[in-house]
């Protein structure tokens, strides 16, 4: 049994890929993003995601960052389970009537420096929920945010590049 | 068509799956109901309407020969129909959504907790009533708080999670009763991702509408938009062309294929065993990546639109499609031979969360995980409708319920999924993907019946005539989640704690799809 694991891994050999470039004044690779987040938190980048009402496409492409290709943990960043821990939140929306308490309470939970990084078109501006009784649109409406990661949902590597610019904005 | 037992003529809907709809007084909305739980039919779905004409509640069952839609008129202030949780254990969280939004009670029943308002907006605010104002919104509004059962005795402690989960995942309420690591009762409260989209629904043009149901549920978004398109083709008469059916079924497969992959190897990691998450989720990327470059869109948003299919697939990806389902099949293959031979990971899955088949059928456990406790309904082998008439579906059940049966289900899924891409891209016919609808000069219903990855999809569609600028007048969109998270509740009792985490992921229900 361990033979044919050990075989599937190694047969597959690494499959991640270059990280993003963030634009020309810098060169993201691997090693840079992984020495400049080190350089700006003195650790890895912690990450809480908050879901505060979406349709569950944008959480499939976060989740998709972690997959040998993106494998965004190999650039030192990482997901953990309460905003005590957290440096950045990643929020997708539309945020909902009914989690935008949630949303506010986990923003006041994190400690300050922290980042606010919108994921997809209804994060960005309601999308296609817009705003009623129960959705309250975007993000930006309960919590400040400081950037804003657009498409329906935004591929991994979009995220990626959102999370990065959000990082080195706070150089 | 008449059904045994009740007094009324049911009237067949254009679509391609057979669908009925009769309008029902209440002595005989009490008798079909018994009628249909006599002769082993499931309740699908329940929702209320409100149009000019007044409020009816309607219920969808899921029989031997099809779906029977009934509607009863409901006058009266405040009105109310007869409950249905005396037959179906499914009634009770969809009778409680459609006095959330609709107004409507549930004469007699017993839990009258709201379930989809929190409170964010006032109760004398119904959203779903005729002529409400839809720009309306709320600011001041304090979340109320919800009553939980509790569980009390020696030793006895809750412990409460969410709405904010620790994962990357949708937001939801879990209350545990739990003595030491023994979870004694569960209850979820839901409802968190409400973000009105039924109200919504009625505020878009008919012919765009299908890009919000395709977003219902993100990880099902081809499930929805082809069971909203069935509903729109079926009150406009319109027949889509055999290679659009094709296609629409191609995408609806790799849709399954997709979703299969992403929990096996989450269900994997769930055992520590994160092997199985690297590998399926690299396999998973390949599968988007292919959906990407020949569809334009990884999880196929917006792929199928009213009348057939956004774009069309050339010859020269048809290879690539095929070659794809060979290095899935034989990757998956291997990874099956690891996950059956790995004795911690079966000590893990086995008899774990397990939902015996008696009690599956009690409490209508649908979909995969119905199907996983011996409930062998699929409605592509019992009502195939084009191309699946063409295709002979084999159902994939199994009878132990537990986490194992899950994922024995999933893995027998993916193999006849790529065997039925592989049968598609093959008999592909020739000709148009798109053909021209036109609503209808009056007003006119139609339904859609999916069998999407996670279960059956269902749409009814109300819409409008010439005179009413072929306004959708009212579409309901019904996730199979709705009943299977009660039946999670039962799963996980007498489990301990750490494993919630796995039997969640085993069972992969939408919050989203149920919270509309």
């Amino acid at each position: 049994m361990i033979w044919k694991t050990i075989r599937q891994i190694a047969r597959n050999g690494i499959r991640t890929e270059p990280a993003p470039d963030i634009g020309p004044q810098a060169q993201a690779e691997g090693a840079r993003i992984q020495t400049e987040v080190l350089a700006i938190l003195g650790r890895a980048l912690s990450i809480r995601m908050v879901d505060a009402g979406s349709c569950n496409g944008c959480e499939l492409e976060i989740n998709a960052l972690g997959n040998p290709y993106y494998n965004i943990e190999g650039l030192g960043i990482r997901f953990v389970a309460s905003p005590r821990h957290a440096d950045l939140l990643l929020v997708t929306g539309p945020v909902s009537r009914n989690m935008a308490t949630a949303l506010l309470r986990t923003f006041e939970a994190t400690p300050e420096p922290r980042l606010v990084v919108a994921v997809g078109d209804c994060g960005c501006d309601g999308g296609i929920f817009g705003e009623n009784y129960a959705s309250a649109g975007p993000v930006s409406k309960i919590i400040p945010v400081d950037v804003l990661v657009s498409g329906c949902p935004p591929p991994p590597l979009e995220i990626l590049r959102g999370i990065l610019t959000a990082v080195r904005r706070r150089v | 068509m008449k059904m045994a037992g009740v007094n009324v003529e049911l009237q067949a809907l254009a679509a391609p799956v057979p669908i009925w709809h009769a309008a029902v007084a209440a002595d005989d909305w009490r008798a079909a109901a018994s009628a249909v739980r006599e002769s082993g039919g499931r309740l699908l779905a329940l929702w209320g309407s409100a149009f000019d004409t007044g409020e009816t509640v309607s219920v969808a069952y899921a029989m031997a020969d099809g779906v029977i839609w009934l509607e009863l008129p409901v006058p009266g202030s405040p009105a109310s129909y007869p409950d249905l949780l005396p037959f179906f254990a499914t009634a009770g969280r969809l009778q409680r959504a459609v006095a959330d939004l609709s107004g409507l009670q549930a004469a007699g029943t017993q839990d009258t907790r709201p379930w989809l308002a929190h409170g964010a907006w006032p109760p004398d605010y119904v959203p779903l009533r005729h002529g409400v104002d839809a720009t309306q919104t709320f600011h001041d509004a304090a979340l109320i708080d919800y009553p939980f059962v509790r569980v009390e005795g020696d030793g006895v402690h809750e412990i409460a999670v969410g709405p904010v989960h620790a994962g990357v995942i949708e937001p939801g309420h879990f209350r545990f009763s739990v003595v030491g690591e023994k979870v004694l009762r569960l209850e979820q409260r839901l409802g968190y991702t409400h973000k009105g989209i039924e109200q919504r629904m009625t505020q878009l043009p008919a012919l765009q509408a299908h890009r919000l149901a395709g977003r219902v549920s993100g990880d099902s978004t081809v499930a929805y938009a082809w069971a909203y398109c069935m509903a729109l083709e079926a009150a406009a008469g319109c027949t889509i062309t055999p290679r659009a059916a094709h296609l629409r079924a191609l995408l609806l497969e790799r849709e399954r294929v997709a979703n299969h992959l992403g929990d096996l190897g989450a269900l994997g990691n769930d055992v520590a065993f994160a092997f199985g998450l690297a590998q399926f989720s690299r396999l998973r990327e390949d599968w988007l990546r292919l959906s990407k470059d020949v569809f334009g869109h990884r999880l196929l948003m917006d792929c199928v639109q009213p009348g057939g299919l956004a774009r069309d697939l050339d010859a020269a990806p048809i290879e690539a499609l095929r070659r794809q389902c060979d290095a899935i099949e034989r990757e998956v293959q291997l990874l099956r031979t690891v996950y059956d031979e790995h004795a911690g990971l079966q000590d893990r899955f086995m008899t774990t969360g397990r939902v015996a088949p008696a009690l599956a059928a009690q409490l209508g456990l649908t979909g995969l995980a119905g199907r996983a406790s011996a409930q062998a309904w699929d409605l592509r082998s019992d009502h195939p409708w084009p191309p699946y008439t063409q295709l002979q579906v084999k159902m994939a059940t199994h009878s132990n319920g537990d986490v194992a049966a899950r994922v024995s289900v999933r893995f027998d899924e993916v193999f006849e999924s790529l065997r039925l891409i592989r049968a598609i891209l093959s008999e592909l016919p020739g000709g148009a993907v798109q053909q021209a609808i036109h609503l209808p000069e009056s007003a006119s219903r139609g339904a859609g019946w999916v069998e999407g990855w996670r279960g059956e999809v269902f749409v009814a569609l109300s819409l409008g005539g010439a005179a009413d600028a072929h306004r959708i007048r009212r579409c309901h969109l019904h996730d199979p989640s709705w009943q299977n998270w009660p039946v999670l509740e039962h799963a996980v009792i007498g489990n301990i704690v750490p494993d919630f985490p796995l039997i969640n992921k085993s069972f992969n229900l939408s919050y989203s799809g149920a919270d509309l």
